[in-house]
This record gives structure tokens, C-alpha cells and sequence, in this order.
């Protein structure tokens, strides 16, 4: 070992604490990065491996019913390379195990296993025998959620007959890796499955032998989809076709890829708050070091060591935190990357999600840190290699003090010397006083973002669970019905209040601008169901017009009082404009809403009604349900209170980890700062504080006077962490705002509250950590020596 | 709080004659340096007078100041007495000794020691402010005439002015006892005079015991006793007939 290498090692025992907390902060940047780039990998090629082998589709498009030898035609259509046709209903279900009824989505397959669009993954039991009308194959994320063995019986009303289905298998299809109903957002995975079934079963039971309500399709590799998505349309007008799209518009496959590209901004943005605080430790830390060590630069220049030996020496250090950050920074990303893909589990069903921990992710994330640990330590270098030997060796002068700010505004009289010592000493290195509150400020903002997580989905929670939705259920018919229907629902068991409401697929337009929507229709007085804004506020459904989403709005490019095109994709199809009477700022989905009276005048259609939102006696629940379950005309039956609790036990759960791991990681930032700047403090100031502990200072006294610097940058950084919190949130909000839903920018007190109380605890317990050290000042010894 | 000024100021301060200030006894200092043991001091007996003015000279490594940190409150000796008065400063406890720095002795050192961040006043205020019957802290200044300099940072002051300074923070709370560790070392020939003029118009117009550390044998002229220090003992004490003012001294 060299001299050189000795006294490395000897200084980084002597700076250990020091170098622990930077490495600590290193740590977290680097765990992050491994957890974060290593899940938005995982995800992404666990999504394209599952796409690519199991084939999934690029164009879907439903309908009422249309002949099987469309499919001839459709396979015509230029750039179309294959076409499956289906049958996909949605059917009651009676679940063991479950009072309430649940959804299932048949789907039908061929008797055969064989290649096909959407392809399915059998994780357990085996394909369906040919031609039966009980087999079916099943999702697992519904499976698992009932807790349902293969060889299980469920049953079904198929057609207005009660039929059960026999769980021969389960599988994993591409078309629902984020496994949901059209109009949710979140998913309810024991009350929604998927169920795949013989066609030659399910033809007959539909009324669909020889016909199809469903196609996908793939297209050749320089098709152009906008055009065959056209000229499917128009095949399928006829036949009711509800507007075909492609995978951008595919709910789940929406889902999954918002999903990721929010992987890739975390994955960016959470890494370089760390790395950077990471790079201004370092820079502190190092800076102190060469101050204290001038003379041994001095005399290493003396004796002929060059700059760039000089300079390699000291990067060492920073190269060391680099190191050790890693050490503990991988494993712990790795532990932490297991866990976020158990999540995504619990979300996005892939026949493997394995968590990417590659060499690559780690090569970059070391060389990702020691590049800003090195730039952060070549900032404190430079001044060294400016250094004339001689001068390096002699000490440095006195510290240089002048009148603060609160001199020059002749308000000292306000302020007690120790209070003078503190500002002026900000004052001398305004620049590391900023960075320090700043790097602060983040450690609030990161918990100020991850308690947010949990402020906003409460907040989603009463709006759309309390204030929007206020049903206890929500029946949905198989077809339009009349008032009849209305008045049946009326007499269902423990019924208290029904309302009636019309749904209908439609194109809206708007000159060029086009976009397909369901509108609902609702009764203007409506109780059970009401438009709620992102404030909260009831807006009320005008008698006509349509009153639009603000997101669909926006896509439209129309105000309040324009007009937009109706196009119905149902019955027979009138067109008709419409005057947007308003917008509503919402937070889920791109909804339009009518007068339900409105609506059944625009479908040229007397009273109908798609379902009904009903309010029930509690105690009438179990007969309610025993009922629905088996009623032949009901398609599907939503509790609202279930589908509350099952979101928020698999939020809670995701949240819990990610939000722990911001807590955890902002308490490294904090206390990196507080413990690094209150030990250089303590090394500049050893001298001054060994002197007023002589004339007569207590113990504490001083430690208010080294510590009261660091209480200072700790309060300011409070405010400045609010705002960059509530800027990053904001930021988060607009990133993640997607067709399906937004993110409500709410930030309770308690967040602030919480965030604010972390900070200062990691702050106090640096604080107490130097004050430790503080107490074990040698006076004789530091008085003897000249700084 | 109250009834915890344990040591009475001294009300009636003679030169010499009275009851001594300190008492120290058979005191013998051991530090642990590494496996070695270094004996500063090897049973050290010494009374000491209010008001006197007493120079320890001694080479360096002899533990004269190892005996003034010992007086001061900063260090406690291994064994034997050391009263102050009527207490036992090697039985009292940290936050006594604190007390004790802060009630009765002022210190100043070669190197100054002043906070760097405040000016000549603060510097002298700090001391003021916690202090029970000081002096007012332009007064002190005053008394070591650095009355045109008040508002001046330390980095502003000349090695002499800041040691001025130092000397003015360390009598403004009207000490018991000053004691004083080499106090010209970091000073040219001109400056050092003018600190010990300074210092022995102090030790007048204050009347507080001063105890001066110095290897410069030519600055014992100016005391009323000399104590020859080496190796951790007394090796003698003279006793001079007059005291030199410090202009007729020379080094």
C-alpha cells in the first residue's frame, strides 16, 4: 500500500460517520434507481414478451351480431394479416363464497386448442372439451381473488337460463393483463372475471350460431391503422358496430402502458433528488476536508506529488461513499424491486413478472452515482489545484466576517450575539446555506409526494364513492328495456329508491375531432347517482343538451353552448347535434351525461332504460342479491361498497410499501444534511465553542450556537419543502393525467403535518447525535492548538 | 438560580497579606498518553493572593500551564487539594467548574481565541451578557484602549489589537482572577510590550489575582512574585522588591 493509499484509509475511518451518511443518501438514490428502472423494465418487457407470444391483437372492435363470413371481408381489408371473430357477452354470476352477484365476461374459443389472436396462457388444469357448455377456462386474478380451485362449479345465468360452469382451467390472456369492466377504473377482481367458453356452447345460448359480436385483428407491419379502423367501420355499420379502435385505446393494455411510462419518469425524477443531494454532501463534506488538510496538500506538492495524484486522492473519497452506497444501495433495491413486482401482481397479471436485476441496470446506476459524486467532489477540488504549494502549507487566514444584513439594516439590537454568530456565519457561505435548505426542502417534498398518494385517493374515494355514486346497487340490464322493467326493479326485495338510467355507445363529433364515448342518461333529479366535480360541488343535469367530462371537452375542442354530432352506435344509429349545456370538471373518465328523458328523445325511443341505481334495506341484502343473481334480464350487478373495499385493501397495500420506502429514504436525506452540516460545523467552529465553553458557556449554551445554524436551514427548508412538494405533486398530477382518470391535487394538513414532523425528527436526532460529540470537546487541547 | 452562586465575591481585595485566594496542595497531574504516562505535575504546593501579580516561568513541557488550567477550572488534578476560597475545585462538578469560569476567572491565551464572526464589542458583550456584576463592555474596551476599534471584526484587528480584545473580554466581567497563558507568544517585540502594560494597568485598576504564563524570563520583572516551574514542580519562588513597568523591561 502507498503512503497516499494509507492515509485514504486512515482519514475515511476518521470522516466514518460522515461518509456513512453520504453513502447512506447514495444508497437510496442507488436503491431507487435499481428498484424503479429495474421495475419499469421488468414491466415493459414482461408486457412485450407476453404481446409477442400469445398475440395480441392491434385492432378490437364490438358489434350487435354479424354473420361469420364477414370474416372473409374483413381479412380483405388491406393491411389486416388475421381475423378472430368472437362472441363476448357479459353474464350474472353466483360465486361461491360471495353473496353479491359478480360479472363474468364469456368469451368465446375454439374446441381446439389453436393459434389464435389474444391467445390464452393455461396456468392450471386444462383446455375445455370440445363442444361442453360447462367448461371454462378462467382468469386467475378472479380466480385467486375467490379463492376458486380448478374443478369448481360457479354459477351463471346464460340467456335467462341458470347454468353452471365448471373451472377446467385457468389462464392469462393479453387482452386482460389489467383485468376490468369498460367503465371502471378500478379494478374489482372478485366481482369481474373473464371466462372463456366453447363457441359451439355459447353460439346457440346468444343466438349467435354462424354469427359474431366481436373481432380483432391484427394488422401486417406497414398497415396503417387509422385506415383500418375506417374502413372496419364501415363494414361493420350494419351490424351494429360500436366503433373499432386500436391497442392505444384497449382498456388494458391503456392501463399497463400508462403504467410504464410513469415507471420511466419515477424511475428518473425520485433517483436524481437523491444523487443530487448525494453530489452537494459530498461536495460539502470534501470541501471541509481539503480546508482542514490544506497543509498536507501543501506537502504533498512540496515533495512533488502532482495535481492530478492530489486530485485522484481526494476523488477516492467520494469514489468510497460511491462504493458503499452501492454495497448497501443494490441489495436493498433488489429487496425493494421483489417487492414493488409483487405488487404489480397484484394489478397486472403476466404469465411471469420477473424483476429485471440485470448487470446493466447496475453498471448504470454506480456509474450514474459516482458521476455526480465526482462532480460534486471535483467542485471542492478546484480551489486546491489553484493552490501554490507554499502558500497551501501556510494556515488559512482568519475567517473573514463583515456586517450582516441585519447590521446594514441597523437591526442587530433585535438579535443576541449567538443569533448575530448564526446569520453571519449563513451569511459568509450564502450558497451552502441555500443548497442545504434546498436539499432539506426535498427531504419534506419527497414526504410531502408520498403521503400525498394516499390524500389523493381518499379523495377519489369521496368523490366517486361518496358524493358521485351513492347507490347500494347498480343494476344493469342485458338490453334496453321499458318502464316495465323499471317498476319490476321497484319490487325487488328491501328496495327503497330506484332510479332509472340509459346508457348508449356513441362517436361524438366535433368538426375533425372525433371520439368515442358512452353517454349516460339520468334522471335531472336524480339522488342516487349526480355529477360531482373535482370540488366537490353537485353540478345539476339540464333537461337538455349534454354536459361533457372537461377531459372529453378538451378532446373535442368545444365550450359550453357549442354543438357536437351524436353519432348512436345502437338500434338505429340516429345522428343528431347536441348543445353542450355544460363541462364538468371530473376526475375518472372521458363521461358525457343527458336527461334521461333527453336521451330516449335523441334514440327515438320511448322510456327505456340499460339499469337502474337502487338504495336498499341492509337487512333485505342477502334476498336482494339471492334474486338478482338469477334474474335472466340482468347483466350485471355492482356494489358499490364492495368494489369500495376491494380498491381500497389493494391500494392500501401498494401504498404501504412505497409510501414506507419514501418515508425511509427522506429520513436519510434529512439526516445526511443536518449530521454532515453540523459535523463540519463542529470541526470549523471546535475552536470558538472550546473558547466560550472557557469563559464560563454551558454545555448547552454552545450547543444552541453550533446547532441553532442547522435549526435555522431546518425551519426555512419546512416552507420551501411544502412548496416543492406541492410543485412536484402538481407535476405528478399533470404526468400521470390520462384519458381514464386524473390524479385530484389535494394536499391535506396532516400530509404537511406529517412531513413536517419527519424532518424534524431526523433533524433533532442528527442534532443530538453532534451534540453528543460536542460534550466530548477537549478544552485544553483545542485551545492549545492554533485552528 | 438562586443561592447557587456558591463562591461570595470577594468584597475586600488587598494586595497581598490577607487570606490567600488559592490553596493548592500536594497536586500531581498524570495524562495517559496512549500506553504512556506523562506526570505534568509531581505535587504542587502554592498559595496564591488577591490582587497579586504572579508570572509562572517555566520551559515548555515543564506543566506550568497544566497547573493554570488546573487553577482556571479547566482540567482537575489527579490528586491532592485546590481550594478556591473555601471550595474544592478538584471535587466540583462539570457544571460547577462552568460556573465558576463564568462567575470568577477570565482566560487569555496565545492565540486569542476570539469568535470570529463577532466584532471587537460582541466579542467583549459576550461575556457581559452572562456575567453578574461586569463592567460595561465599551468600558473594558476602553481600558485596553481599543476604543476607536469596537466595531471591527478580529480579521480586521492586528495580532496585538486582537489580544487587546481578548484581554478586554476577560476582565469585563470584573474577575477574581485572571490568568493569562502566554500571552505575548504570537506578538512581535512592540505589540507584547503594550499587552503587558496593558495587563499590569489591569491588574491595578481591577485589583483581580493575575497569573501570567511565560517561558520569556524578562517579563518576570514586572511581577510581584516569580514561580520557576520544571518538571511538573516548584523550583523556586522569588519574590521581587519592586515591580518593573513594562517599559523598562526588555527581551
Amino acid at each position: 500500500m502507498t503512503a497516499l493509499e494509507t492515509k485514504l484509509f486512515r482519514d475515511l475511518w476518521h470522516l466514518r460517520g460522515q461518509l456513512l451518511a453520504v453513502a447512506l443518501v447514495v444508497a437510496c438514490g442507488i436503491a431507487t434507481y435499481v428498484t424503479m428502472r429495474g421495475a419499469y423494465e421488468s414491466v415493459a418487457s414482461a408486457q412485450t414478451e407476453f404481446y409477442r407470444r400469445y398475440r395480441f391483437a392491434d385492432v378490437f372492435a364490438h358489434l350487435t351480431r354479424a354473420p361469420d363470413n364477414l370474416a372473409a371481408a374483413i381479412a380483405q381489408i388491406p393491411g389486416v394479416s388475421s381475423v378472430e371473430t368472437r362472441i363476448v357477452v357479459d353474464v350474472t354470476l353466483d360465486v361461491p363464497g360471495l353473496p353479491e352477484p359478480a360479472i363474468g365476461r364469456l368469451i368465446s374459443i375454439p374446441d381446439k386448442p389453436s393459434p389464435m389472436l389474444n391467445d390464452l396462457c393455461i396456468r392450471r388444469g386444462r383446455y375445455i372439451e370440445p363442444g361442453s357448455r360447462e367448461d371454462v377456462l378462467v382468469s386467475e386474478a378472479f380466480t385467486t381473488a375467490n379463492h376458486l380451485p380448478v374443478g369448481q362449479t360457479i354459477g351463471a345465468v346464460i340467456h335467462g337460463r341458470w347454468e353452471p360452469l365448471r373451472i377446467a382451467g385457468v389462464a392469462l390472456s393479453p387482452e386482460y393483463v389489467y383485468e376490468i369492466r369498460g367503465a371502471e377504473v378500478f379494478p374489482d377482481n372478485r366481482r369481474f372475471g373473464v371466462f372463456w367458453m366453447s363457441r359451439a356452447a355459447l353460439g346457440p345460448a346468444f343466438n349467435m350460431d354462424g354469427a359474431f359480436n366481436d373481432v380483432a385483428l391484427a394488422l401486417a407491419p406497414d398497415a396503417s391503422e387509422a385506415e383500418v379502423i375506417a374502413r372496419l367501420d364501415s363494414l361493420l355499420e350494419p351490424y351494429g358496430g360500436l366503433g373499432a379502435y386500436g391497442r392505444d385505446d384497449q382498456i388494458s393494455n391503456r392501463f399497463l402502458s400508462d403504467e410504464i411510462a410513469q415507471d420511466r419518469i419515477t424511475g428518473i425524477l425520485i433517483p436524481s433528488i437523491f444523487l443530487g443531494v448525494a453530489a452537494f454532501l459530498i461536495h460539502v463534506v470534501l470541501s471541509r476536508l481539503i480546508i482542514t488538510q490544506r497543509g498536507h496538500i501543501g506537502l504533498m506538492k512540496a515533495f512533488g506529488y502532482g495535481n492530478a495524484s492530489i486530485a485522484i486522492h481526494y476523488l477516492q473519497f467520494a469514489l468510497a461513499a460511491v462504493l458503499l452506497g452501492t454495497l448497501l444501495g443494490a441489495p436493498l433495491g433488489v429487496w425493494l424491486g421483489r417487492g414493488l413486482a409483487r405488487i404489480y401482481e397484484d394489478f397486472f397479471r403476466f404469465p411471469e413478472l420477473r424483476f429485471v436485476s440485470d448487470v446493466p441496470i447496475f453498471l448504470s446506476a454506480i456509474l450514474i452515482s459516482a458521476l455526480s459524486a465526482c462532480l460534486g467532489a471535483l467542485l471542492a477540488l478546484r480551489s486546491v489545484i489553484a493552490l501554490p504549494p507554499a502558500e497551501a502549507m501556510r494556515p488559512e487566514a482568519p475567517a473573514r466576517f463583515r456586517p450582516g444584513l441585519a447590521e446594514r439594516l441597523g437591526l442587530q439590537r433585535f438579535f443576541s450575539l449567538s443569533t448575530r454568530m448564526i446569520l453571519r456565519s449563513m451569511e459568509r457561505r450564502p450558497w451552502k446555506a441555500v443548497l442545504s435548505t434546498f436539499a432539506l426542502g426535498l427531504a419534506g417534498a419527497v414526504l410531502v409526494v408520498g403521503f400525498y398518494f394516499y390524500d389523493a385517493i381518499r379523495y377519489v374515494i369521496q368523490v366517486e364513492f361518496e358524493a358521485a355514486s351513492r347507490e347500494d346497487v347498480a343494476v344493469t340490464l342485458n338490453e334496453p328495456h321499458g318502464s316495465e322493467a323499471w317498476y319490476d326493479l321497484s319490487t325487488l326485495p328491501g328496495v327503497w329508491r330506484n332510479e332509472p338510467f340509459r346508457a348508449v355507445a356513441v362517436r361524438l363529433r366535433r368538426e375533425y375531432r372525433s371520439h368515442r364515448a358512452a353517454i349516460l342518461g339520468l334522471e335531472s333529479n336524480a339522488r342516487l347517482r349526480r355529477l360531482v366535480d373535482v370540488n366537490l360541488h353537485a353540478v345539476p343535469l339540464p333537461p337538455e343538451g349534454i354536459v361533457l367530462s372537461k377531459n372529453l371537452a378538451t378532446t373535442l375542442g368545444v365550450s359550453p353552448g357549442d354543438t357536437v354530432m351524436v353519432e348512436v352506435l345502437e338500434g338505429e344509429r340516429p345522428v343528431q347535434q347536441v348543445v353542450v349545456q355544460g363541462i364538468i370538471d371530473d376526475l375518472i373518465g372521458s363521461s358525457a351525461y343527458m336527461d334521461i328523458r333527453a336521451l330516449n328523445r335523441l334514440l327515438q325511443e320511448g322510456r327505456s332504460i340499460s339499469g337502474a341505481f337502487l338504495s336498499a334495506d341492509p337487512a333485505e341484502e342477502s334476498r336482494l342479491y339471492a334474486v338478482l343473481k338469477r334474474t335472466p334480464a340482468v347483466a350485471g350487478v355492482g356494489v358499490r361498497t364492495a368494489t369500495l373495499a376491494s380498491f381500497q385493501s389493494t391500494i392500501a397495500r401498494s401504498l404501504r410499501i412505497s409510501v414506507g420506502a419514501l418515508v425511509a429514504f427522506a429520513c436519510v436525506i434529512a439526516f445526511g444534511i443536518v449530521y454532515n452540516g453540523g459535523r463540519i460545523a463542529l470541526s470549523e467552529r471546535g475552536h470558538e465553542l472550546a473558547s466560550l465553553r472557557v469563559l464560563g458557556f454551558t454545555q448547552g449554551e454552545i450547543g444552541l450556537m453550533l446547532l441553532g445554524e442547522q435549526a435555522i436551514l431546518a425551519e426555512a427548508s419546512i416552507p420551501l419543502g411544502f412548496l416543492l412538494g406541492y410543485g412536484i405533486c402538481a407535476a405528478l398530477t399533470r404526468a400521470m393525467q390520462s384519458e381514464l382518470y386524473r390524479m385530484p391535487l389535494v394536499i391535506s394538513r396532516q400530509t404537511y403535518l406529517y412531513a413536517f414532523l419527519i424532518v424534524t425528527a431526523a433533524s433533532v436526532i442528527s442534532g443530538l447525535l453532534i451534540y453528543r460529540r460536542l460534550c466530548r470537546l477537549d478544552l485544553v487541547s483545542v485551545l492549545k492548538a492554533r485552528e | 438560580m438562586p443561592g447557587l452562586r456558591w463562591f461570595a465575591p470577594q468584597a475586600d481585595r488587598r494586595r497581598e497579606g490577607g487570606d490567600a485566594v488559592f490553596h493548592v496542595r500536594g497536586v500531581t497531574k498524570v495524562y495517559r498518553v496512549g500506553d504512556v504516562e506523562v506526570h505534568a505535575l509531581r505535587g504542587v504546593n502554592l498559595e496564591l493572593f488577591p490582587g497579586e501579580f504572579v508570572v509562572l516561568l517555566g520551559p515548555s513541557g515543564s506543566g506550568k500551564s497544566t497547573l493554570l488550567n488546573i487553577l482556571g477550572g479547566l482540567d482537575v488534578p489527579t490528586s491532592g487539594e485546590v481550594l478556591y476560597l473555601d471550595h474544592d475545585l478538584r471535587a466540583a462538578s462539570e457544571a460547577e467548574l462552568t460556573r465558576y469560569r463564568r462567575e470568577h476567572v477570565g482566560f487569555v491565551f496565545q492565540f486569542y481565541n476570539l469568535i470570529p464572526s463577532l466584532t471587537a464589542l460582541e466579542n467583549t458583550a459576550l461575556v457581559t451578557e452572562i456575567a453578574e456584576h461586569p463592567m460595561n463592555a465599551e468600558e473594558s474596551l476602553r481600558l485596553v484602549g481599543l476604543e476607536e476599534r469596537l466595531h471591527h471584526f478580529p480579521s480586521q484587528l492586528s495580532g496585538g489589537e486582537q489580544q487587546r480584545v481578548a484581554i478586554a473580554r476577560a476582565i469585563a466581567k470584573r474577575p477574581e482572577v485572571l490568568l493569562c497563558d502566554e500571552p505575548t507568544g504570537a506578538l512581535d517585540y512592540p505589540t507584547g510590550k503594550i499587552v503587558l502594560e496593558v495587563l499590569e494597568r489591569v491588574n491595578r485598576q481591577i485589583g483581580a489575582t493575575t497569573v501570567v504564563i511565560t517561558h520569556n524570563a524578562a517579563i518576570a520583572g514586572m511581577a510581584d512574585r516569580v514561580v520557576h516551574i520544571s518538571s511538573g514542580a516548584i523550583a523556586e519562588i522569588h519574590r521581587n522588591t519592586r515591580r518593573a513597568t513594562p517599559s523598562e523591561l526588555s527581551w
